[in-house]
Formats: C-alpha cells, sequence, structure tokens
C-alpha cells in the first residue's frame, strides 16, 4: 500500500477486497453445497460404514452384554447363563426370520458358522422356551460339536463390536486370532488384486504411452490441416460412448469374432483362439479406451516444442537417437506425466469394461468391490475395499495436482 | 517409418468403432461377419436390429430415460457449474486451489466408489430407484467438466468489463447475461455438452442407484452384453457413434468460434 | 429478452419434472422379474401379457441371473425396486427364512379349471414353502454340441469331467449350487449321499477338488439365458444349462444339441412376493393368474412341466416324455433345505476357490 493512504481508506479497500471474496465466494458456494450433499457425503458415508457395524449387536444384545468378561479367557466357554441367552435370542429371531442376518454376520468372522447357526436356529424355533432355559444350555450344546468350540463364542463377541476394524484387515487378508493378535489369513486374495490391478493399469499405462508417443509427434509435426483432420479419429473414439466400446471389443474378440475368423481365413490359426473373457481381452479394450487420454496432453505438448533446438543439436554434430533422447524427450515429459497419471488413475479404478470382457482373469479390484455390493453382500468389505482404493486414488490425484495442476487439465 | 506407425495407432483407435457398423446389418443373430456378408450378398444384410429398437418397449423406455436424465443433470451441472467457475476463475478467489479440487474430484474419484457411496447415502433419503436421485448423482458427476471448459474460457477475461458495466449502473442480472455470457457461452456449451455425454454414457451409478423404471441405454447395453448378445446392441451401438460424430463436429464449430471470439476481444 | 426465455425455460422444465417424479411412482405398474431369454418369452405370452389384457395393469418385466442377492440388498436397503419375482426352488428355503419374502395366502389360490380345489390340484412341492406358488418342473442338465463334440457321446456326468475323453471348455453357471453336487456325483458318489456328503468338510473340499481337475477347461457363465449361446458359437462343447432353453435351440433354432439325462438335478421354479413391496396385493393377484391351469399349461411349450394337474388337459401328449418329470430316475432332486443352510458358507468358499 503507498504510504500516502489513511488508515481509513487502507481499512477501506481491505473491507472492499473481503466483500469482493465474499460475493466471489457465493457464486461458488451453490456448487461447494451441492458437490459435498451428492458427492462427498456419500463418499463421506462408506468410509463410516467400513468401520461401523452395529448388525449384530442389535441382533443378540443381551447375549453380547452377558459374554462381557468372559472374552479375556481364550479356551473357556461363555457360562451357562450366556448360553440359555444366547439360545433364547437366537430362537427369537427364527420366530421374526431374522436368524438368517445373524448366520451371515457371524459366517464373516467364523466361515462354517452359518449352516451351524441356521440348522440350530430351525430346531430352537420349535422348542419351549422353558425347556431351553431349564436345559442350561446343554440343548445348544448337544446340538452340534462346534458349539463346544470356544473359538466360535470369541467370533461371536467379535462379530457383536460396533466399532471394528475387521473390514480393513480382511481387505489387506489379515484377520485377528482368538487371543486379539494380527495374523495373515488362510486365504489371500485381496491383495493379490490389489498388485494386479496396478499392474495391470502400470501395463496399460505403459502401451498407451508407446502408442501414443510416435502419433503425437506425427501430429504435432504435421501441417494444421492435416493434423486437424487427424484427430479427429483420435477424438471420435474420444467422444464415442464406452459401452460402444466395450461392444466392439466383444465383437472382435468372440471365439467366432472378427479377430479369430480373419486368422483363420488367412491361415495362421486352425482353432479359434481364446481372446475374450481373458486379462488379454481387459488389457487391450482398455488400452483402446485410454489412448485418447494420452495422445491428447502429449500432442498439446509436442506441439509447443520449437524443433529448432533439435535441429541445433544435430547441425552440432550430435547423433540422431542420443539427441532425440537427451534434447527432444524430457522437453515432453509435462505431457507424458500428464497422460501417464491421467490413464493411470482411470484405469485403477476401472469397472465396467472388466467386468464385460474379463472373464474370470481379467477382473480388476473394482469388480470385486462390485461384487462384494452386489453378490456377497458384504457392503462393510466392499466399503473398506473401497476405502483403501479412495486413499490409493487421493495420492495419485495430489500427485496430479502437484505435478500438472488441476486447472490445467484439457477436455478434447 | 514414423508415419506408418502413426497411422497404424490411428487405425488401432478408430477401427474397433467402425467394425459395428457393417455388423449391425448382419441378418444372421452374430456378432460375426458371415461369408454372405463378405461376398456382398444384399440377403445377407438386413435392417431388422434396427427394427428390433423401435418394437421393444425396454429400449424406448431406455432412450426415454437417457434423454430425460440427460437433460435435467445437465440443467443442474450446466447452471451451478458455470456460477462456480466464474468464481474460481477470479485470482481473488479464497483457497480457490482447495475448493477446485474438491469441486473436480468427482471427475477423479473411481465411480465404483461413487457408487457405492451413493448407494448407501442415496436410500437413505428414498433417492435410490428414484428419477431424482440419478438425475442429483449424474450433475454432480458432470459439474467438474463444465467448471473446467467454463474456466478455459474465462481465461484472459477482463474483469474490468464488469466492474465497468455494474459502474454504469447496469443490474448484476443484466451484467451476466449482457457482458460475461456472450464471451463465456461457447465453454458453457461444450461444458453443457460434456456434462450431457457423461449422463448419456454413465452406467456404473445407474447400476447401483436407479430402478427398473430408470433404466438408461447404457445400462440396457450392459445387461444385454451380460446376459443375451445379440445385434440390437451392435444396432444401438451404430446410432451412439452417430450421435457422438455429431457431438464432435458440434464442439469443432464451437472452439473454432470461442477461437474467433478470443481474439476479437483482445 | 433472453432472460426471459431462459427463466419460462426454467419453468416449463421444472413443471415436467414433477410430473415426472410423480409419474415414477405408477400406482399401477407392477415389476416382475425372471430369468430371461426362451423361459422369459414364454413366461411373457402365457402368463404377463393374457394378464396385462384381462386387468388392464402394466407389467415392467426384468431379467436377473438368479441367486438372492440382489433380492437381499433391496430388502435390507429398504430400496424395494421389484415386486414380484421367479425363484429357484434351491434359493427359495433361504429366501423365504431369511425373511425377503411376503408369506403368500395359499387359501386364495383359485381352484383349477375342472374345478378341483388348488390345494389338491398342485403338486405337493409346488405349495410345499409358504413363500412361494410353484410355477414349473424344470431342471439342470448338460448338453453337447454334435458339431464339435467330436467322435465320442457324453452319456454321463462323469463325461463332463473327464477332459481326456471329451476335450474342450464346458460351461458352468458360477455358483457352488449344482456344480458342488455334479463333482461329487462324477467322482462316484451315490446319488442319496451327495447331500449329506456335502455338509462335511471332507465333502466340500472333495467336490472343490473334482471341480479343480478341470478348472482350466471351465468358463463361468452369470445367466441361464447364456447357455444355449455358448454352446452354439461361444467355444464351449458342453454346456450345463436349464433343459428348456436347450429343448428351445433345438426344437425351434434346428441346433445339433443333444441333452444328458444322467445326474440331473430337478428343481421347481415358483412365483414369489417380494418383502416390502407397496404392491403386494397387485402382486398377488398376478400370482394367481399366472398360476392358473391355462398359463402355466403354456410353460411345456419348452418342456418345462407344470405344477398343476389341471393343466395337462391342456398339453399336447407328444411333448410329456421330454418333460424332467418323464426322467425322474435318471436325476436327483435339489435340496432347498441344503443349501438354505449351506449356501451361505459354500458361497463363499466357491469363491475364494475361484480367485485362487
Amino acid at each position: 500500500m503507498p504510504a500516502h493512504l489513511s488508515i481509513k481508506e487502507i481499512a477501506d479497500s481491505q473491507a472492499q477486497l473481503r466483500r469482493k471474496k465474499l460475493v466471489l465466494f457465493a457464486f461458488t458456494l451453490p456448487l461447494l453445497l451441492f458437490v459435498m450433499l451428492a458427492f462427498v457425503a456419500p463418499i463421506a458415508t462408506m468410509l463410516y460404514r467400513s468401520v461401523y457395524h452395529p448388525t449384530v449387536a442389535q441382533l443378540i444384545p443381551q447375549t453380547l452384554k452377558q459374554m462381557q468378561g468372559w472374552e479375556t479367557q481364550p479356551d473357556t466357554l461363555p457360562d451357562s447363563d450366556s448360553l440359555v441367552t444366547f439360545a433364547l435370542e437366537l430362537k427369537s429371531l427364527a420366530g421374526e426370520r431374522r436368524s438368517g442376518k445373524l448366520a451371515e454376520e457371524i459366517n464373516r468372522v467364523f466361515p462354517g458358522a452359518s449352516s451351524l447357526i441356521k440348522s440350530t436356529a430351525r430346531k430352537l424355533k420349535h422348542l419351549d422356551e422353558q425347556e431351553i432355559i431349564a436345559s442350561q444350555g446343554t440343548i445348544l450344546l448337544d446340538s452340534h460339536k462346534k458349539w463346544h468350540n470356544p473359538a466360535l463364542w470369541h467370533a461371536i463377541a467379535s462379530a457383536g463390536e460396533v466399532w471394528t476394524s475387521r473390514y480393513y484387515l480382511t481387505a489387506l487378508d489379515l484377520q485377528l486370532s482368538p487371543e486379539g493378535a494380527i495374523e495373515s489369513r488362510d486365504t489371500r486374495i485381496y491383495l493379490k488384486l490389489y498388485w494386479k490391478s496396478l499392474r495391470i493399469a502400470l501395463l496399460i499405462t505403459l502401451l498407451t504411452a508407446v502408442l501414443a508417443f510416435p502419433l503425437s509427434y506425427f501430429l504435432a509435426n504435421a501441417s494444421s490441416a492435416k493434423a486437424n483432420t487427424l484427430l479427429v479419429f483420435v477424438l471420435l473414439p474420444f467422444w464415442t460412448s464406452l459401452l460402444v466400446r466395450t461392444t466392439s471389443w466383444i465383437a472382435l474378440l468372440q471365439t467366432n469374432g472378427v479377430v479369430n475368423s480373419t486368422l483363420k481365413v488367412l491361415g495362421i490359426i486352425d482353432q479359434p483362439l481364446e481372446l475374450l473373457y481373458t486379462e488379454f481381452a481387459t488389457v487391450i479394450s482398455m488400452t483402446h479406451i485410454l489412448l485418447p487420454f494420452m495422445v491428447l496432453p502429449l500432442y498439446s505438448v509436442m506441439k509447443n516444442i520449437d524443433p529448432s533446438y533439435f535441429r541445433a543439436a544435430l547441425s552440432l554434430g550430435a547423433k540422431p537417437l542420443p539427441a532425440f533422447a537427451k534434447i527432444y524427450f524430457p522437453m515432453t515429459l509435462p505431457g507424458l506425466s500428464a497422460g501417464a497419471l491421467l490413464v493411470f488413475i482411470i484405469s485403477i479404478g476401472y469397472y465396467i469394461t472388466p467386468a464385460l470382457v474379463g472373464g474370470t482373469d481379467g477382473q480388476m479390484i473394482s469388480n470385486i468391490i462390485a461384487f462384494h455390493m452386489q453378490s456377497s453382500n458384504n457392503w462393510e468389505l466392499a466399503a473398506a475395499l473401497g476405502s483403501l482404493l479412495l486413499v490409493l486414488i487421493l495420492a495419485l490425484y495430489w500427485l496430479y495436482d502437484r505435478m500438472v495442476g488441476v486447472n490445467n487439465i484439457k477436455l478434447g | 517409418m514414423l508415419s506408418a506407425s502413426a497411422y497404424l495407432v490411428l487405425a488401432f483407435l478408430i477401427l474397433p468403432i467402425l467394425v459395428v457398423i457393417p455388423l449391425s446389418f448382419n441378418a444372421e443373430p452374430f456378432f460375426s461377419f458371415t461369408p454372405g456378408m463378405l461376398a456382398l450378398e444384399p440377403d445377407a444384410y438386413s435392417l431388422k436390429w434396427y427394427q428390433e429398437i423401435i418394437e421393444d418397449d425396454k429400449w424406448l423406455l431406455a432412450i426415454k430415460n437417457s434423454f430425460i436424465i440427460g437433460f435435467f443433470a445437465t440443467l443442474i451441472a450446466t447452471t451451478l457449474g458455470t456460477l462456480a467457475a466464474i468464481g474460481l476463475s477470479n485470482p481473488n478467489m479464497p483457497a480457490q486451489r482447495w475448493i477446485m479440487a474438491v469441486l473436480l474430484s468427482p471427475m477423479i474419484v473411481p465411480l465404483i466408489i461413487t457408487a457405492a457411496g451413493m448407494f448407501f447415502f442415496y436410500t437413505q433419503f428414498n433417492l435410490a430407484g428414484s428419477y431424482l436421485g440419478v438425475i442429483i448423482a449424474h450433475a454432480a458427476l458432470g459439474t467438474p467438466f463444465v467448471i473446467i471448459t467454463v474456466n478455459a474460457a474465462l481465461a484472459g477475461f477482463d474483469y474490468s468489463l464488469v466492474h465497468a458495466s455494474l459502474g454504469l449502473g447496469a443490474k448484476p442480472g443484466y451484467t451476466f447475461f449482457k457482458v460475461i455470457m456472450p464471451l463465456i457461452r461457447p465453454g458453457v456449451i461444450s461444458g453443457a455438452l460434456f456434462a450431457f455425454v457423461t449422463s448419456f454414457d454413465e452406467v456404473v451409478v445407474v447400476l447401483f442407484l436407479a430402478g427398473p423404471e430408470q433404466r438408461t441405454i447404457p445400462r440396457q447395453m450392459f445387461s444385454g452384453l451380460r446376459e443375451q448378445i445379440n445385434p440390437t446392441i451392435l444396432a444401438v451401438a451404430t446410432l451412439l457413434v452417430i450421435v457422438s460424430a455429431l457431438l464432435l463436429l458440434t464442439l469443432e464449430y464451437l472452439r473454432a468460434r470461442s477461437e474467433r471470439i478470443r481474439l476479437g476481444t483482445q | 429478452m433472453k432472460t426471459r426465455v431462459s427463466s419460462t425455460l426454467l419453468v416449463a422444465s421444472l413443471f415436467s419434472a414433477t410430473t415426472l417424479f410423480s409419474a415414477a411412482t405408477h400406482a399401477d405398474s407392477l415389476t416382475a422379474v425372471s430369468f430371461g431369454g426362451a423361459y422369459g418369452a414364454t413366461q411373457q405370452k402365457h402368463m404377463l401379457d393374457p394378464f396385462m389384457e384381462a386387468t388392464g395393469h402394466e407389467i415392467l418385466f426384468e431379467n436377473y441371473s438368479g441367486g438372492i442377492a440382489e433380492l437381499k440388498a433391496q430388502v435390507e436397503s429398504g430400496n424395494i425396486l421389484w415386486d414380484v419375482i421367479d425363484v429357484e426352488v434351491i434359493d427359495l428355503e433361504r429366501a423365504c427364512s431369511e425373511g425377503l419374502l411376503e408369506p403368500f395366502p395359499m387359501d386364495t389360490l383359485p381352484p383349477g379349471d375342472d374345478g378341483t380345489p388348488a390345494m389338491e390340484d398342485f403338486s405337493e412341492e409346488a405349495l410345499a414353502n409358504e413363500c412361494g406358488v410353484g410355477n414349473i418342473v424344470w431342471t439342470v442338465l448338460f448338453a453337447y454340441n454334435n458339431d464339435t463334440i467330436g467322435s465320442g457321446k457324453p452319456m454321463t456326468v462323469a463325461d463332463l469331467f473327464d477332459t481326456e475323453m471329451f476335450p474342450g471348455k464346458r460351461a458352468l453357471r458360477k455358483r457352488p449350487q449344482v456344480n458342488m453336487e455334479w463333482a461329487l456325483l462324477a467322482d462316484g458318489v451315490a446319488k442319496d449321499e451327495v447331500y449329506a456328503l456335502l455338509e462335511t468338510d471332507e465333502g466340500q473340499q472333495r467336490a472343490l477338488d473334482k471341480l479343480a481337475s478341470i478348472k482350466d477347461d471351465i468358463i463361468w457363465f452369470d445367466s441361464w439365458s447364456q447357455a444355449p449361446q455358448l454352446l452354439n458359437d461361444g467355444g464351449a462343447v458342453m454346456v450345463q444349462s436349464a433343459n428348456g432353453r436347450i429343448f428351445d435351440a433345438i426344437q425351434s433354432e434346428g441346433k445339433p444339441f443333444e441333452m444328458v439325462w444322467d445326474g440331473h438335478l430337478y428343481d421347481l421354479d415358483v412365483w414369489a412376493v417380494v418383502k416390502g413391496t407397496k404392491k403386494k396385493a397387485l402382486a398377488e393377484e398376478f400370482i394367481r393368474f399366472a398360476t392358473g391351469s391355462k398359463p402355466l399349461s403354456g410353460m411345456p411349450d419348452i418342456a418345462y412341466g407344470p405344477t398343476r394337474q389341471s393343466s395337462y388337459a391342456y398339453v399336447d401328449p407328444e411333448i410329456i416324455p421330454k418333460l424332467p418329470s418323464s426322467h425322474l430316475d435318471e436325476g436327483l432332486k435339489a435340496s432347498g433345505v441344503f443349501w438354505a443352510d449351506y449356501g451361505e458358507s459354500l458361497g463363499e468358499k466357491f469363491n475364494e476357490w475361484l480367485l485362487e
């Protein structure tokens, strides 16, 4: 501020700036609120669901209350009062057709418990309450030998915890032992899938880069009329529906599809190759779908590289290949990294294309999230797997913002 | 060598899209070229899969739904997005970088996560299985594109024009429509097109959030591809390729116009 | 001027929006869900179309690929999208005992066209579960394609697992149901011991091991409607299928398919009302109509047997030998009770096994 302004004038101009900022913020506010409610809040709900799970605590509240205190003894069964309470609660759940829910929940902590609880519930349903009380829990223990296993009861107690890290442990192929130590699970699925998704995403990123580089170079150095015409071939796929492009790949890769019948006619193969429903199908169709995201930023960077640098190096006696590697290539890095990050971010969370062309081999982490949302109805595990994926994506997004700047995303 | 590889990549980009067009005229219920088609026999070609779209209530409902949902989602996304972009493109905007990062995040977060979260959240308000729910979700997904395009149109926008207009006594609304709007219109329209296409092409959120009554074209295609593949899908795909070609032409036209406007004002 | 145009547009769109959203909760339309393909088309022709014509109600007919997951997601989230559903009995016990379906008032079922009261007209199994009304008797068997199978002809379930004698891909539906039973049958277990053995860990492991022996040759599919397609041009030489779909492909498209009845797992399908639907009364009305003598008599079009005796008066006698009911000796009855208890844990085991 110039010195000759009075304090009042300074205060006025500051107030004006503040007002201006407020007006600008007011412009943005409706959308900010909208995005918060329509988008951020749902994602927060998902995070919440991955750790908060009161279902079992609501199904068998009395049993859980009575079992408190017993939990510290790993090798004993709960006392007979707890057993009776559990039998009574299970009986009443069976009457309300909710015992299936309990069975499902316990089964997630103790695989195999589902059939035990369901068949026991069916027996208890027809028994008299007094009879159950009088038996002091032996009715329950006699119904199946598995009820004698303390680990099962620990699993019930553990499933009853309202706040839990269990789903994150499962999502990382870990579990809690009855003694409360973290150990790895027998079957490892999810870490393998994360690695596989990373590997496929990386492969797709590499493939798009390799394909996009010569094309972008060619376009950047062609006359602008020619470049604009050829650019249509990049933009048309970009604007074409994802489902259309996936459909095309199904038509191409099927057993009797275009690729196989062409190869057959040419006499290259006798038996059709198995192309569709494989990891190969996922990779090639996603490379096709994401290629424009690599070409466009690379092209716009290359277009602005002054070819005289490269020529100068050559005229100074540098060999073409080293000159290209040392002079030209580094100048394309901003475009390459922007494209690579974008392709990587998009491909790692891809769902639709792997679901349609990937078969069993070509599935990625998103597909198992969808599986737990839609087929196994293990929403909490889906939420935990999704949260881990989200953390990964946000880290990449942050990196992208650092390196490229979110303001610099260009479309088309 | 270079041009050959460049043309090969272009062929890789475009051929898979073009291949569906002749296949959609296949007289047989297959996804592959029949010997008759290759011999160019007229009998091997037919329009019956197109006819099947017109006669199938489900496809008609899906087409209707796609346009209804796309229209309202675009309306919301464009209105809110344009306003926000006007605020965000001004250098005096507080916390610009952070707000921008939040507002653009719907474009970055994997759709499966968004869809799962929306399923949990929207069901609590009875918005799942309703048009309103899908429209809101799609509007949220479309706004980043509006922000980006309008922001680009506002780059280099001279804010003194607004001050001049306001200083001369024009009402804010009048200033918006008469001063700002003409300059950013191409950006707004292309943002709207992007928002529309986002909704028109979206299937994951629809899978999780929509009921049978809100089925859209991509949703119908998805279940078709999963359950029973038949060339009706290829016919739909061909129509969609034509739609996207038209969109592309519109956008190119807008881009040329906005270049002219920008050069004109500077 | 421009502003006025846009505000008019806004008002107009808001107006159409309100009409749109109120239309979304149209009272007289019903959403019915079944399995699509040839079966769906037959139900459309003999059940849905006549019902819509007779009552004037609209029915939105959706496909699903079976199982209880989607149903469960709807009931547990309170987001009920379906009203009436066609359920395989193998899933029915579980769906009903977990509160996903409404009990059906069996005493409101109308008598058969010949006057027989419903309780005597329907087969006992058709009304055995309180939630569903039997619709068809069908079966899961495997079929092969004469053009691609080669010289030998598969005769037994064991042949399905014999990749040396019969090389090539086998297409199976991606779920433990039926596959576990077949694995044990192929491994030499007697029919009446299959379910008892599957209750044990050893039996389950034995079934999975048997499946693992041909794992590389299996194409997994999700929906019954894919089965004939996979056999036709999808690269499978043998396919697990609902019998009606193979029958339809042979009958109406002249496909060179052959059915193998050995070890087929017969089952019923029922119509049931989804728990919590707002259109319960209309849903029940539809079920009463669809399980009438005449609509059921249309099911043998694709070799599915009607569940009530009075329907047979309308059925072409020539079709009878092709119905599953004529092949019961060669088959095994699918156990809904077993899968109600073990569907959950075996489903989990099976999926982990798939990902291994």
